[in-house]
């Protein structure tokens, strides 16, 4: 188990920044996720969700700044230090990244298989145990290939607790699901977070069902925090970004159009281009 | 400096990047391969999957060319009255030479593409980030076990290859042309030394090395997409098919 810190707060992003091929991704970036609590990351598509992430769980290191994450700066720790931490970590994929080659039940247990010698009659019980809670203790002999989008993502969801971990991250969880699959995923991350006394961290664009899990959102824009706070906080936030985003507007800020040279001009010099 | 300086100097110096990162990646295989033999059962696994299911096209292959070097060593060896050594002949060749050889390409083919687009998917699909999040180092869980799996199945397909070209060989020598078959086995066991299997052996270890790694490694730094896994399972055949060919000169002048 990871040493317990004194900080109310599980993760702490500080002044990190981050460019990919040059290009600047975050510029002092600083996000704080509360023990106990649902924090969403929301922003526009591009805005360095995933990234963040990958900083928030060491497969990412920040060009300045660090990340907290159990009081240590998870960039800064060697390969063995670094899985002993993300044994407490369980995240969700958002296309699961369940192993195609082994069915749902033994991707469950994977990380029971891996870092304990658990015998299997205890490895079963655990497992059903957590397919169950995701309502699909029947498809446990299934493999990925057999599953819809949205059970695909509950086994992920049952993999990522299989350890019980104290922090839960969860990668754009509700993207490209019907709405019964939506409304239980939605259900399951304030359930798990709420039962299991854990901390959860949903990065998502989807307002709505952020609204309706998160206890405390941030909203990122041109690589900085740009609104913090309750969904109702975003809500009624008066800076025109954030009222782009929480409304959905097609045009603001946030252009509808990639940057590009003048239409017109590009339409009738066509030959330019080539 | 010109263009096409500049062009080259950066080609040459991306060819040495990688070259380096595949003496690490090596060096780090080579450094987890003991605690991954202990859980054989993850080798036997790709043992089965690179060395069980090449089997038919190994064999196949193997009793086709020793049938075309019993043509060609009949056809030449009766010129001098010579044809019983037409069993000689084909094993020479198969077991120093052709069978570690073009098992080794038929191995790059059938089981290194296996091997570099299954990794190249799994990066793809996020299968490996998602075991590094498990806590799992997918090179140990993942790579290292068909690895191994591609090192150990080499000299045993290549024996297999040998034995069904010499088994070809006599089809075509004894079978159709009417070589004495005594003549053909005790012409083949007093002439062929065991230095001739040793080379093969060596040959067919050292190119089993070659390809496994070249697979496993294009497999794992695939470009997480449709195309780049293409790219990468249609680099590992060439890559592999020209260094099994230099390899094979460089031992085989080694050894002379």
């Amino acid at each position: 188990m990871p040493e317990p810190t004194q900080s109310e707060y599980i993760v702490e992003v500080e002044d990190v920044h981050y460019s990919r091929g040059g290009k600047p991704i975050f510029t002092g970036l600083n996000i704080q996720f509360k023990r106990g609590e649902v924090t969403a990351v929301m922003g526009p598509s591009g805005t360095g969700k995933t990234t963040l992430l990958g900083l928030v769980t060491g497969r990412l290191i920040p060009d300045h700044g660090r990340v907290l994450v159990y009081g240590e700066n998870i960039s800064a720790l060697q390969r063995e230090r670094l899985y002993e931490l993300r044994k407490h970590m369980g995240m969700l994929f958002q296309a699961g990244a369940l192993l195609t080659d082994l069915s749902v039940f033994e991707n469950v247990a994977f990380p029971l298989r891996e870092h304990t010698r658990l015998p299997d009659r205890l490895i079963r019980h655990i497992v059903l145990t957590k397919l169950h809670a995701v309502g699909l203790r029947g498809a446990w002999q299934m493999l990925p290939g057999e599953l819809s989008g949205g059970m695909g993502r509950r086994v992920g969801l049952a993999r990522a607790m299989v350890m019980d971990p104290s922090l839960l991250i969860y990668d754009e969880p509700f993207v490209g699901l019907d709405p019964i699959s939506l409304g239980v995923i939605v259900r399951l991350v304030r359930r798990m977070n709420d039962a299991l006394d854990i901390s959860s961290i949903v990065v998502s664009h989807d307002v709505a069902e952020v609204s309706s899990v998160a206890d405390c959102s941030y909203l990122i824009s041109d690589g900085k925090v740009v609104a913090s706070g309750t969904p109702e906080d975003l809500h009624n936030d008066g800076n025109e970004v954030v009222r782009q985003f929480m409304s959905g507007m097609a045009d603001g800020p946030v252009p509808f159009h990639y940057p590009s040279p003048d239409y017109h001009e590009q339409l009738l010099h066509r030959d330019k281009e080539k | 400096m010109t263009a096409w300086a500049r062009d080259l100097w950066i080609t040459f110096r991306q060819f040495l990047e990688t070259f380096g990162a595949l003496q690490l990646f090596f060096l780090r295989l080579l450094a987890y391969s003991p605690k991954t033999l202990v859980r054989f059962r993850l080798v036997s696994q790709q043992i089965y999957n690179t060395g069980a299911l090449s089997l038919v096209i190994i064999m196949s292959c193997g009793l086709f060319t020793g049938m075309v070097l019993g043509l060609l060593g009949y056809d030449s060896l009766s010129r001098y009255g010579s044809e019983e050594f037409v069993g000689t002949f084909a094993a020479l060749a198969l077991t120093k030479e052709l069978g570690p050889v073009l098992t080794a390409l038929l191995f790059a083919g059938r089981a290194g593409t296996t091997l570099s687009t299954e990794i190249g998917l799994m990066r793809a699909t996020d299968q490996l980030s998602g075991m590094e999040m498990m806590a799992v180092d997918p090179i140990k869980r993942v790579v290292v076990p068909r690895f191994l799996g591609g090192v150990l199945s080499m000299p045993l397909l290549a024996a297999v290859f040998s034995s069904m070209g010499i088994f070809g060989a006599y089809l075509v020598g004894v079978g159709l042309m009417g070589v004495d078959e005594g003549a053909f086995w005790s012409q083949m066991q007093s002439n062929i030394e065991w230095a001739d299997i040793r080379e093969g052996i060596i040959k067919s270890v050292i190119f089993g090395v070659a390809a496994s790694l070249l697979a496993v490694f294009e497999g794992y730094n695939a470009f997480p997409t449709a195309e780049g896994v293409g790219r990468s399972t249609t680099r590992t055949v060439v890559i592999t098919a020209i260094v099994v060919l230099v390899l094979d000169f460089m031992v085989t002048a080694a050894m002379l």
